[in-house]
């Protein structure tokens, strides 16, 4: 799979490249800032996009601002954000565009290579994966929206599939039965009017529901 | 043995010491200073020779007024005098927003507004009552100095060069008593010269420089200023401290633990205790990672720099072990310093509710109230909290009081507890 790397520390840089080139991926370019890393996806036209949030010059969010950049000219580019810290307006800003293809986590997950792996992989084949911590900050927004109406279960459940997990992961995390994973989807498709006609996409719309509560700015 | 000779050699030099000379030529200069308004007074009474009632009053009055209204320009007068022969600063009253007001005002206004400010009549006491007290009580005791001086040389020379030895033996006795006591004047004297000076110069201080009110108000603004420097110098540390971290042993150990979780995933044929061993330093890496970061985000979390508080508060609330629901309705971003104060309060105070209270929910409200930045952490745990006993509690409320800023705490024995704080927006 062909990527490309945006990270500016030198030392972070050389181990995701080195990470990525064993295990079956193929680095077209590791930059260290926003504008190389345009650059770079303009010229390799890659499958996946990894990116740090904070960058050169401002070292604000840089890595944010080019990942919007990158989904409006090639919508076909896989974008996976990492970040030092995860706020869950810069995944808003990040999912306002389209939910598919779209991953954000913590810089510390890259550690729990085999994760970071399959995350990598969701995302490059039109997944999602937020880190948990993401999701954790979006259950605390006291607001008066359908999501009040779910039930403890409910939430946790729409959580885990916010970080981009499907029933059978769901339902692992949760030692439940997977048709009981199901059951509790369905009730938050109907609590959150989601019609049944969308198939698949209904988890993406549930996902992206509770993602705009958190940034009515978006 | 110097330490005893010492003060009495600088009592019998006194009258001929330079200092004692030159308070004298102050008190002559400062006398003739303090004639100047007292002439002003005086001189109606000496031409007119008031004898009714309507005259007497106009000259009792009048120049009084004269003196009172020409007060800024004796006080500079007398500032140069001190400075130039003594080398003391009077210090400078400040302007005041009242003195400003008045400078393009129509002249009556003007002199309306100064004879209502208390510095005029300090300066006027000054000018009319504690500088020539003072400096009559120099002149006095310069005069007698002088005279003394002149008395004992006339006898000395009487002594030495009368060639009546008779006429000395007849009048010693009498002669050596005038000669002792001119010996104590001349002496004496000049002590009392220099403590008139030092009285005036504490006159003048006193009542010429800015009062005590004045002198606290710019101290507090003083002090306000080099708070606020305080505050925010610590404030740009604990930046900085975050952004070394962040760029350095932060990215090293995500390397590291990356590396080591490369290994872990790649090595397979490792040894069964070259793979333990391997496996726990990637789980110790993974947790100094998560400590690092916990440790970085509580000394200034990059989130509240770069989106505000509404972003780093939910990114606390999260993390709190009870489950918190926060509204946060902050329209603009409020200074720095004061965002900086509010997320380590709602911070350290949901840390209370998680280690304290026993609650099972929280709730944290913050909202702008005109140029207020109000926040309030609720929950409904056992209350009980004092904040004259917990330490946390107190530096919570040290750290509001950093900015001027006020807590309250609401904690029935049984609960809930609300920690509600008050923070201004313009320090």
């Amino acid at each position: 799979m062909r990527t490309v790397i945006a990270e500016d520390s030198v030392l972070l840089r050389a181990g995701l490249t080195k990470l990525l080139e064993t295990t079956g991926f193929e680095v077209a370019a590791a930059v260290d800032d926003a504008a190389g890393l345009l650059a770079a996806v303009e010229r390799h036209r890659p499958e996946l996009v990894i990116a740090d949030v904070r960058m050169p010059p401002t070292f604000t969010d840089e890595g944010i601002r080019a990942a919007l950049v990158v989904r409006r000219q090639w919508p076909e580019v896989a974008i996976m954000v990492l970040s030092q810290y995860v706020e869950e307006r810069y995944a808003a800003d990040l999912l306002s565009t389209s939910t598919t293809g779209v991953g954000y986590l913590l810089k510390d997950r890259v550690a729990d290579v085999n994760v970071f792996l399959e995350s990598l992989r969701r995302v490059a084949a039109g997944g999602t994966a937020l880190d948990p911590e993401v999701v954790a900050q979006l259950l605390v927004r006291r607001q008066n929206t359908p999501l009040d109406r779910l039930t403890g279960r409910e939430r946790e459940v729409l959580g885990l599939m916010a970080e981009g997990r499907s029933n059978a992961g769901i339902a692992e995390k949760l030692v439940v039965s997977e048709s009981a994973v199901a059951k509790h989807i369905n009730s938050i498709f109907t609590k959150l009017d989601l019609p049944t006609s969308e198939g698949d996409h209904r988890r993406v719309l549930a996902v992206l529901r509770f993602l705009e509560r958190a940034s009515p700015t978006v | 043995m110097n330490t005893v000779l010492a003060p009495i050699g600088r009592f019998l030099l006194a009258p001929w010491r330079g200092r004692a000379w030159r308070d004298l030529w102050f008190v002559i200069l400062s006398s003739a200073l303090s004639l100047l308004p007292l002439g002003l007074i005086g001189l109606p009474w000496a031409v007119f020779a008031p004898t009714h009632l309507p005259s007497i009053l106009a000259c009792a009055f009048l120049p009084v007024l004269a003196a009172v209204l020409l007060g800024p320009q004796l006080t500079t007068l007398r500032r140069y005098v001190y400075y130039e022969i003594r080398g003391a600063q009077i210090p400078r009253a400040p302007h005041t927003t009242r003195d400003a007001a008045s400078a393009d005002a129509p002249f009556l206004q003007r002199m309306r507004v100064r004879l209502r400010h208390p510095r005029t009549w300090r300066q006027a006491c000054y000018h009319l009552i504690a500088g020539p007290a003072a400096n009559l009580v120099g002149v006095i005791a310069g005069t007698m100095w002088v005279a003394g001086l002149i008395c004992f040389g006339w006898l000395g020379m009487a002594i030495v060069l009368g060639p009546d030895w008779k006429w000395l033996s007849m009048a010693t006795s009498l002669a050596l008593w005038r000669a002792l006591a001119c010996l104590v004047v001349v002496y004496l004297a000049p002590w009392l010269v220099m403590a008139s000076v030092r009285w005036d110069l504490k006159f003048a201080t006193d009542l010429l420089g800015p009062s005590r009110a004045e002198r606290l108000a710019r101290r507090l603004t003083d002090l306000t200023e080099s708070r606020a420097a305080v505050v925010d110098a610590a404030d740009a540390e604990r930046r900085r401290i975050e952004r070394d971290l962040h760029d350095g042993a932060q990215q090293r150990l995500v390397s590291l633990a990356m590396n080591l979780g490369l290994a872990r995933a790649t090595l397979k044929d490792l040894p069964e205790d070259a793979r333990t061993a391997l496996a726990e330093a990637h789980e110790e890496a993974k947790e100094a990672l998560g400590e690092l970061r916990n440790l970085v985000r509580g000394l200034h979390p990059v989130v509240l720099e770069d989106r505000g508080l509404d972003a780093a508060l939910s990114g606390i609330a999260a993390r709190s072990p009870v489950p918190v629901r926060l509204a946060v309705d902050v329209p603009r971003r409020v200074p720095p310093t004061v965002e900086a104060v509010a997320y380590f309060m709602v911070s350290e105070a949901l840390a209370n509710v998680a280690k304290h209270a026993q609650a099972s929910a929280a709730r944290v409200d913050v909202w702008l109230d005109g140029a207020l930045l109000r926040l309030s952490v609720a929950d409904d745990g056992i209350g009980g909290a004092d904040a004259a006993r917990g330490s946390g509690l107190t530096g919570l409320a040290q750290r509001a009081a950093s900015v001027d800023g006020r807590l309250e705490i609401v904690s029935p024995v049984g609960g809930p507890t609300t920690v509600m704080v008050e923070l201004p927006c313009e320090l």
